[in-house]
């Protein structure tokens, strides 16, 4: 897709909220959606006398997901001080963390099981622990601007995660957010709304062009305002393109007159950036380290725990689904990106069923399409793994075929039925062998052109008897009726000899 | 019993006689409402007092003791409160115009544990704005004196703290000592007053001038009195995790043992160059004292005391430019005039755009801008804002090295100096301030030299160890001197019983000021 004259080159810092009960430094709700300004304390709105305690669960998920980010955990960290004026920040400045953050020097793997891309490390540049200030609703009518502050989400923790500027295109970008949020939400740590802002992403964009005096970089564009994945691949994509124009144009190198770095915002609307206007000014926040929080220690023995109670996550997953179950790369991957649950439903489906290929390709198609219909989540599937492994043991055993097996899936996933219930309302039964295997011997003797034919080299005219035997029995399995005919009639040819 | 002498009484012996019933509640309220009314007209120590319901609250604790309830330990005793600790539905205003209308809706920690301990909250006392003074003077509420001399200041930041005891208008008082605010007005009233080591009392409801520094303190009008109100405002509290999570000794019960081979210190950069010589005479006697009682005294060296100053006022004012930045017109507290700030605003513009001044048009604030401008123009004083700009600049890229992080570095040094005295000593003893108390308006128009008299306080807040002041003698001029204890971090119960052995053999601490 891009363009050989140039490299482009993508960072991106993803603040994660991270799903405790209470918020970071009191002990107010963290719910979304309440009416404005009912989940808030003197600690939270900033009341003058009021201190911060630091929520010890917020911590251990940040760790979590730091480790599991494999960044350096240093022994001590602190909390700093950013200081800005803005109405929606109450103590006029938000606790963060600015030169010893809790973790740094990570890694994230990213892959296209369509090799859109090679597999690659994303650096993760660090990861550090924050405040959320709150929300400013600004009315914009016209000569009467209004602007309402809501301190609900003020003192909500946050993980802010910023990648080294290690992406080269904008699938890899959204792999990376994509293998991110699967992984956060494999950690239990964040529910990764993005609609609430539970995961919120902005990106530094900008290129490497090739010239006859070597590699030069373009001016680097923080783009914000993108409410999905989807929108910060085609930002990404749009702004590479505006900038290689720009280059062209002007020839403005970063860090040249001019070249400095810029904020643009995405238009969903309109499907590109536009500059924001930003006034000049110094963005000293003056961090120094609150004296109200002491530092925190992180021990061994603290970081052994958490690696010890990770759990499996995503990458090693896909590995094992490949080796252990012998399912492909590609297959493997869209099991695991449906997250935790499909993946442990999966392995139920497979284990009992006996086979891992067939549930595989059930999970893909035939769940996937009702959870997508329905919009609904496997915990909430009304069918249970046992009773869909029962089903395509039924189907594995011939006893129905894939498309009438369909027909009682889709009555199960509608109505939460057992398999026999639904096929019983269905008016569907499975076909035994020996009963089969009856009728194919009837047909057989009822058209012993198609059994010359058979044995004359034309398999294909056993087409003919399928027909008939759907007919007699509406449940009798295609391909199981041909294999059984042919059986029989080569097991005929070799008595005759 | 005669209402007039009950202010003259103890706040252990007001105790006494509420248990066994010489006395109620409600006639000792009384009496301390009298004098309030009687005297502060004058003094203007305090800047509300609440006379209705301290008079209700007293005639709940004398029913509550008349039906043989169990009650607190300061049950039915009036406390007044420095206006910097938030009180539930009263004002907390730190005399300050932006707080002068703000009420908070929760208690301070310590006022918790004074309520659990049934005191009764006479009233708020008058501060310099945010703690921020050393005289009281920079209140935008009111000009405390003190009641030695009409014409002097309390001292400060906790003038009204002091001058309110010294009067007699209240036996306990609160108060809060971020580089000797407890201390130098106790010293300049002739009151004692503690600053507990940093973490002993909770800082929770206390409105941060600097949060490292900052201690909430008792002040009283002996050693006694003062180990009674420490021991119910010591404590942990998990609201503040700079609190020390460690049992409260019993200082009420401390308090009266001597100590015997009791080593002083005494620091010979205390005794140079601005130590007024009546104040030097009254420590050296107070030495003596000491030493009569077989107290050793030695010679010691701090020598980065002389760096104390420097250090003080970066920490210190950097920490107030980031914990004052909430006042900022938009939550709370005061906002200036918007109707009108908005009509300038437009007549500026009008008139950049009529002279087609495009860059200046461009460049003008914005109303949000302008608002917290004007806002914190107009709600804060001079000494705050010349603090606020000083803590702004040390903080500011490119000064943040030299200034912040270096200061850090020289408090580390403080303590050290500290650490290794206290391998030597028991106890540093020595002036409180250079003088006695200044002459209202002496100091306000030179700023410096109002920090410079807090040269031999600020040191304790540095190192975050525990020191008081004690009466120890009254200038020709009629004006008390203070002694000043440090002791080492979390050892208050030495400290005391040091105050008490002096107190037993002197009676500076039973002198009070003509006329009240």
């Amino acid at each position: 897709m891009s363009d050989p004259s140039y490299e482009i080159v993508i960072g991106l810092e993803v603040h994660v909220q991270l799903q405790t009960a209470t918020k970071l430094f009191c002990r107010c709700s963290t719910r979304f959606g309440a009416p404005p300004n009912t989940q808030t304390c003197p600690v939270c709105i900033g009341l003058p006398g009021s201190l911060p305690v630091m929520n010890r669960q917020a911590f251990a998920l940040a760790l979590k997901t730091a480790v599991a980010l494999n960044c350096q955990i240093p022994g001590f960290t602190k909390w700093d001080r950013k200081q800005y004026y803005y109405p929606d920040l109450p103590k006029g400045y938000q606790i963060s963390q600015f030169d010893l953050p809790m973790s740094q020097h990570g890694y994230l793997e990213i892959n296209d099981a369509k090799g859109a891309f090679a597999p690659k490390r994303v650096g993760i540049l660090r990861a550090h622990l924050e405040e959320d200030a709150g929300k400013s609703m600004h009315d914009e009518l016209a000569g009467k601007a209004d602007s309402r502050i809501d301190l609900n989400r003020t003192g909500t923790p946050l993980l802010e995660i910023v990648s080294q500027p290690d992406m080269r295109s904008p699938q890899e970008a959204r792999a990376y957010l994509t293998e991110l949020k699967l992984l956060l939400t494999y950690l239990g740590v964040s529910d990764c709304n993005m609609q609430e802002g539970s995961l919120r992403v902005d990106a530094n964009i900008n290129l490497h062009v090739a010239t006859s005096q070597g590699t030069v970089a373009t001016p680097i564009v923080e783009v914000k305002n993108m409410n999905s994945f989807r929108a910060v691949e085609r930002a990404m994509a749009f702004e590479a393109t505006r900038q290689f124009d720009v280059w062209k144009d002007t020839r403005i190198a970063l860090g040249a007159p001019g070249g400095h770095k810029t904020t643009r915002g995405w238009d969903e609307q309109a499907q590109m950036t536009r500059p924001q206007r930003q006034k000049e000014e110094s963005s000293d926040y003056r961090y120094f380290p609150d004296p109200d929080l002491a530092p925190v220690i992180v021990t061994d023995q603290q970081l052994d725990a958490v690696r010890a109670d990770l759990g499996e996550l995503p990458a090693a997953l896909r590995t094992r689904l490949q080796t252990e179950w012998g399912i492909d790369a590609y297959d493997a991957d869209v099991i695991v990106n449906q997250g935790r649950a499909f993946v442990d439903y999966f392995l139920a489906l497979a284990n009992i069923s006996g086979d891992a290929k067939r549930a595989s390709n059930w999970m893909q198609q035939d769940v996937l399409r009702v959870l997508n219909e329905r919009a609904l989540t496997i915990d909430l599937f009304p069918v249970s793994s046992t009773s869909l492994a029962q089903l395509l043991k039924t189907v594995q055993q011939g006893e129905l075929d894939t498309s009438r097996a369909r027909d009682v899936f889709n009555a199960m996933a509608e109505s939460g039925d057992s398999m026999p219930q639904a096929m019983q309302s269905l008016g569907i039964q499975a076909v035994h062998g020996d009963e089969l295997a009856d009728l194919c011997r009837e047909l057989l003797e009822a058209n012993p052109s198609v059994v010359a034919d058979v044995q004359a080299g034309k398999d294909k005219a056993i087409g003919a008897l399928i027909g008939q035997a759907k007919r007699r029995n509406p449940n009798a399995n295609p391909n199981q009726v041909r294999q059984l005919c042919l059986e029989l009639i080569r097991e005929q040819g070799s008595a005759q000899e | 019993m005669e209402s007039m002498s009950i202010h003259e009484l103890t706040a252990t012996e007001l105790i006494q006689r509420l248990e066994s019933g010489d006395l109620t509640s409600v006639e000792v309220v009384r009496s301390f409402l009298d004098r309030i009314e009687q005297f502060d007209e004058k003094v203007q120590a305090f800047l509300r007092v609440e006379s209705q319901r301290a008079l209700s609250d007293a005639e709940r604790i004398d029913q509550r003791r008349r039906g043989g309830d169990p009650v607190g330990r300061l049950a039915g005793l009036p406390v007044a409160v420095k206006d910097v600790i938030c009180t539930e539905g009263q004002p907390t205003t730190c005399a300050s115009r932006m707080l002068q209308h703000f009420t908070p809706p929760y208690d301070a920690t310590v006022i918790r544990r004074l309520k659990q301990a049934d005191a009764i909250l006479i009233g708020k006392t008058n501060m310099d704005e945010f703690a921020m003074g050393g005289t009281t003077e920079s209140s935008t509420l009111a000009t405390t004196c003190n009641p030695w001399d009409l014409q002097r200041v309390p001292g400060g930041s906790s003038g009204g703290a002091a001058a309110c005891l010294a009067a007699g208008m209240a036996p306990l008082s609160i108060g809060s000592d971020t580089g000797g605010s407890i201390r130098q007005p106790a010293s300049f009233c002739g009151v004692h007053g503690l600053k507990p080591t940093y973490g002993l009392v909770s800082r929770y409801g206390l409105i941060a001038f600097a949060s490292s520094l900052d201690q909430i303190g008792p002040l009283a009008r002996n050693a006694e009195d003062l180990a009674l109100l420490l021991e119910v405002l010591a404590g942990h509290d998990p609201s503040d995790s700079t609190s020390a999570n460690l049992p409260v000794p019993e200082y009420s019960q401390l308090v009266s043992q001597p100590l015997d081979g009791l080593t002083l210190g005494v620091v010979r950069e205390h005794f140079g160059e601005g130590l007024d010589s009546e104040v030097q005479a009254a420590v050296r006697e107070a030495l003596r004292v000491y030493e009569s009682l077989g107290a050793t005294v030695k010679d010691i060296s701090l020598p980065h005391s002389r760096y104390a100053i420097a250090t003080y006022y970066i920490i210190a004012c950097c920490e107030a430019s980031s914990n004052l930045a909430r006042y900022d017109g938009v939550h709370y507290g005061y906002r200036t005039d918007e109707a009108a700030m908005l009509a300038d605003l437009v007549a500026e513009q009008r008139a950049l755009a009529s002279r087609g001044e495009a860059t200046a048009l461009d460049d003008i604030d914005s109303p949000l801008v302008r608002m917290y401008r004007q806002t914190r123009s107009e709600g804060f004083g001079a000494e705050v804002k010349r603090r606020i700009m000083l803590g702004t600049y040390a903080l500011s890229h490119g000064y943040y090295d030299a200034y912040y992080v270096k200061a850090l570095k020289v408090r580390r040094l403080i303590r050290n100096d500290f650490d290794a005295a206290f391998r030597e000593v028991d106890l540093i003893a020595g002036p409180v301030a250079p003088t006695p108390a200044y002459r209202l308006g002496e100091k306000t128009e030179d700023p410096l030299a109002m920090y410079l008299g807090d040269l031999y306080t600020v040191s304790a807040n540095l190192a975050g160890i525990c020191a008081l002041s004690v009466p120890c003698g009254l200038s020709s001029d009629g004006l008390p001197i203070g002694l000043q204890l440090q002791g080492p971090p979390l050892d208050e119960q030495r400290l005391l019983r040091a105050a008490r052995m002096y107190q037993a053999v002197t009676d500076w601490h039973t002198r009070r000021p003509e006329g009240f």
